[in-house]
């Protein structure tokens, strides 16, 4: 049975239908924003997928609401993919609530709307579809109406269904699904004479796809065993041989086909489609119904040796059904079936009902897919791996949290001898660099001042600064009062201090041009030793950060990990259990039907021999 | 007379459902109940999660030397990738072997963090080779290098990969 006839399962015991709600991956482009993020929600680990959009929002200190919808439209999508409803229902309402335009606002109630649905809350649904207000966006539309006849309907207001869901026949998207379910809604409402139009147009639309042939076959078997119950068999089998052979419904319209001509007594028709049927997989319901209505069939017709046989193929076709149902019951009570659904294969696959079958091998897969695909079991199953999955997690954790401790303790057996030794280095060269940073300073402050008020004299070199000293010191000497001869030494002094000045003073300009390009050489290196001492300080910093300051985070996450994996290991156990008594309750269910078919049987077969062996020879030469 | 078959047939089956040799039934309110404490504890591990990444970038990836590079790829991009490696500064720091579904993520839109690591303040050397088919599923192997300065701060950058005969490995520095 493919993937998809086992999700149909579903469908059939489901009335209304909603239609399929995969997000197409033109709508997977708009649900991300964040690259990271979605590299692994493309690949379905919505849970890596949220711990990155979550790291990033406390990274940059939370977004704003607004741009959180924005940003991760459609908002609460990748939370309701890793079936965080609470999450996701806190997303959409922030966006209900907040300031966004009519169609956003709307577009969120819709997903609201359907997320209560979904979740079987029908009247919390519909008080959703009830606030949209204004403009809608075209892209959901439809959907948007469909959605609200469905919810209509789950709430017994039939008739307002009926009133939408005709204005949705022409809608292409729909095809089918709104005619199918309008017929349920008239059916529901007692308008005996619409729902056949609806259903019976529903069952005769044309089409490849999978998911329309699927509701077309699904209509014809509804409207096929409807009219079957209100004794109209001729028109019931036309409808009923409408359904494909090879469809999902395929087994249950074989069945019923078999009782509309059973029923007028046509016993010779009826065994066309029964004796189909009761080749199939013994494991079906409708094959083992068929598999004694074909012996019933031959006994009514008086071919009593043939029933007879044929009791006895379905008595030991029963008896080794139940036979392996109660293996399956041990085997499950032994917590083999949860051995099977935490298999690594099948957490790859969407379709894990299939992969499953396909992987174990055992009866009680077969048996338990109509469960499995009930939404109960899905959801049940889904809680479990992901628990698993949670569980694997919160232990690697631990493991990583001891190796940060050891990172740390390294470090701090590394760093710390060596600290006050660089921190006493540090400390006289940050004083010396504080005392050049100080002269340098004061240079350009001079540099400035002298630019109102020009100092030839401070642009003197070291030889000129000695020999103007000196010249000074020797002129005092020298004066005319205090020697004769001294005119002549004393003039010499003039004409040298005369030299000095002239030359200061002509080469001012150029002097300080040069004093000025070699400040700039120096604010270079000043530059240069900032940014190392910047960088020395930061690194300080990023060194003590390396092995200081976690141990309350890591003992904080200690308590935490450790207080998850303890509920975690409780919910699986309590999931787990769920789990396997909705299958054993499956199971037992299937068993008992068996052990009443073979009860039945058992009592036909001795009837049959009984009455095969009153019939004459010569007639029972002639059967 | 026929439906009454039926109906004997089902009430049989019906019938034994008295019988108690079920599990403990599984009531919509259990399952409801399971399933918000799942919610729940789903809500506690993803806050651990998110500060054990915080922890774990602070820890093994400060700030101040920490190197990011990126992966993405052309969504028009018709070549089929297999494999990556990186090279920083010619030590080969990342390798990567793609899978179908890690390829569609990044078809559509997904960017992989291939590599974090921490680098000097200094000019470094990147060196990528991918290996992959082409549209008409014959092999190829192409190698680019690019150069990128890394300063005080996070270093983010990325490699994009697009269809392109002259060079499909192309550098973007953010």
């Amino acid at each position: 049975m493919s993937r998809f006839a086992v999700m149909l399962i579903s469908l059939l015991f489901a009335a209304p239908v909603l239609a399929a709600d995969g997000a197409a991956p033109e709508a997977m482009k708009y649900l991300f924003d964040e690259g990271d993020a979605r590299y692994y929600a493309y690949q379905d680990d919505y849970f890596e997928a949220l711990v990155r959009l979550d790291a990033q929002q406390a990274q940059s200190g939370g977004f704003a609401e607004s741009a959180y919808g924005a940003l991760f439209r459609p908002v609460g999508g990748i939370e309701l993919r890793y079936r965080m409803d609470q999450r996701a229902r806190g997303s959409i309402e922030a966006v209900i609530e907040g300031t966004a335009r009519d169609d956003q606002r709307n577009e969120a109630l819709f997903r609201l709307a359907r997320l209560y649905f979904q979740k079987d809350q029908p009247e919390n649904a519909l008080h959703a579809v009830e606030r949209i207000r204004g403009a809608v966006p075209a892209a959901i539309r439809a959907d948007l109406a469909f959605l609200r006849a469905n919810i209509l309907m789950a709430n017994g207001r039939n008739e307002e269904a009926v009133a939408v869901l005709k204005d949705l026949l022409d809608e292409k998207s729909l095809e089918g699904f709104s005619s199918y379910n309008l017929g349920i809604a008239l059916l529901r409402s007692g308008n005996n004479l619409g729902y056949p139009v609806y259903l019976d147009r529903a069952g005769r639309i044309e089409s490849d796809d999978r998911a329309v042939l699927a509701i077309k076959d699904k209509a014809n078997l509804v409207l096929g065993e409807k009219l079957l119950s209100e004794n109209k068999f001729e028109v019931a089998k036309q409808v009923l041989d409408r359904v494909r052979l090879s469809g999902p419904f395929s087994n249950r319209a074989l069945l019923s086909s078999g009782w509309t001509d059973a029923s007028r007594e046509r016993f010779e028709n009826a065994l066309v489609p029964w004796s189909i049927l009761a080749e199939r997989e013994v494991a079906d319901p409708a094959v083992q119904e068929a598999m004694l209505a074909v012996p019933y069939a031959y006994g009514k017709l008086g071919v009593y040796s043939t029933a007879a046989l044929k009791y006895e193929t379905a008595l030991k076709a029963f008896e080794g059904e139940i036979g392996r149902l109660g293996a399956s019951l041990s085997s499950i009570r032994q917590g083999e079936l949860l051995k099977s659904l935490a298999r690594e294969e099948l957490k790859q696959d969407a379709g894990w009902a299939v992969t499953l079958r396909k992987l174990t091998e055992k009866p009680e897969t077969f048996y338990l897919l109509d469960l499995m695909a009930s939404q109960d079991f899905q959801e049940s199953l889904s809680n479990y791996l992901d628990l698993e999955q949670l569980r694997k997690k919160l232990e690697s954790w631990s493991g990583d949290l001891a190796a940060f401790e050891d990172i740390i303790r390294r470090r701090r057996a590394y760093y710390d001898p060596l600290l006050p030794g660089i921190d006493g280095e540090f400390r006289r060269l940050e004083s010396e660099m504080r005392l050049r940073s100080e002269q340098r300073d004061r240079i350009a402050q001079l540099l400035k001042a002298m630019l109102t008020s020009p100092r030839p004299d401070l642009l003197a070199t070291a030889d000129e600064q000695i020999m103007g000293k000196t010249a000074a010191r020797l002129e005092k000497f020298a004066t005319p009062s205090r020697e004769k001869g001294a005119p002549r030494l004393y003039n010499r002094i003039k004409r040298l201090r005369g030299v000095l000045n002239w030359k200061l003073n002509t080469e001012y300009e150029q002097r300080y041009a040069d004093t000025l390009t070699q400040l700039q050489k120096l604010d270079q290196k000043m530059d240069i030793l900032s940014r190392q001492y910047r960088a020395f300080v930061r690194t300080r910093q990023t060194t003590l950060e390396s092995y200081q300051g976690y141990a309350g985070v890591i003992g904080s996450q200690r308590r935490r990990i450790a207080a998850a994996r303890e509920n975690v290991r409780a919910l699986i156990a309590r999931q787990g259990q769920a789990l396997e008594n909705m299958a054993v309750n499956e199971l037992t269910k299937r068993r008992d039907r068996l052990e009443a078919f073979r009860a039945k049987a058992r009592f036909a077969l001795a009837d049959s021999y009984d009455r095969a062996s009153k019939t004459p020879v010569r007639k029972r030469d002639a059967q | 007379m026929f439906i009454l078959l039926r109906g004997f047939i089902l009430s049989l089956a019906m019938g034994m459902l008295s019988v108690p040799a079920y599990a403990e039934a599984v009531s919509k309110e259990q399952i409801k109940s399971l399933d918000e404490q799942v919610q729940e504890i789903k809500a506690d591990t993803l806050s651990i999660a998110t500060q054990m990444r915080l922890l774990e970038e602070k820890l093994l990836y400060p700030s101040s030397t920490q190197v990011a590079l990126y992966v993405s790829l052309d969504n028009e991009a018709k070549f089929r990738l297999d494999s990556i490696e990186i090279q920083l500064d010619g030590k080969l720091v990342a390798q990567h072997v793609y899978a179908v579904r890690e390829l569609e993520a990044l078809r559509k839109g997904g960017v992989q963090r291939i590599y974090t690591g921490n680098s000097t303040v200094s000019e470094h050397g990147l060196k990528v080779l991918i290996r992959g088919k082409t549209k008409d599923s014959s092999d190829f192997r192409e190698t680019n290098s690019f150069k990128f300065s890394k300063d005080e701060g996070p270093r983010v950058l990325e490699v994009h990969l697009v269809d392109s005969d002259a060079h499909r490995i192309n550098f973007r520095d953010w």
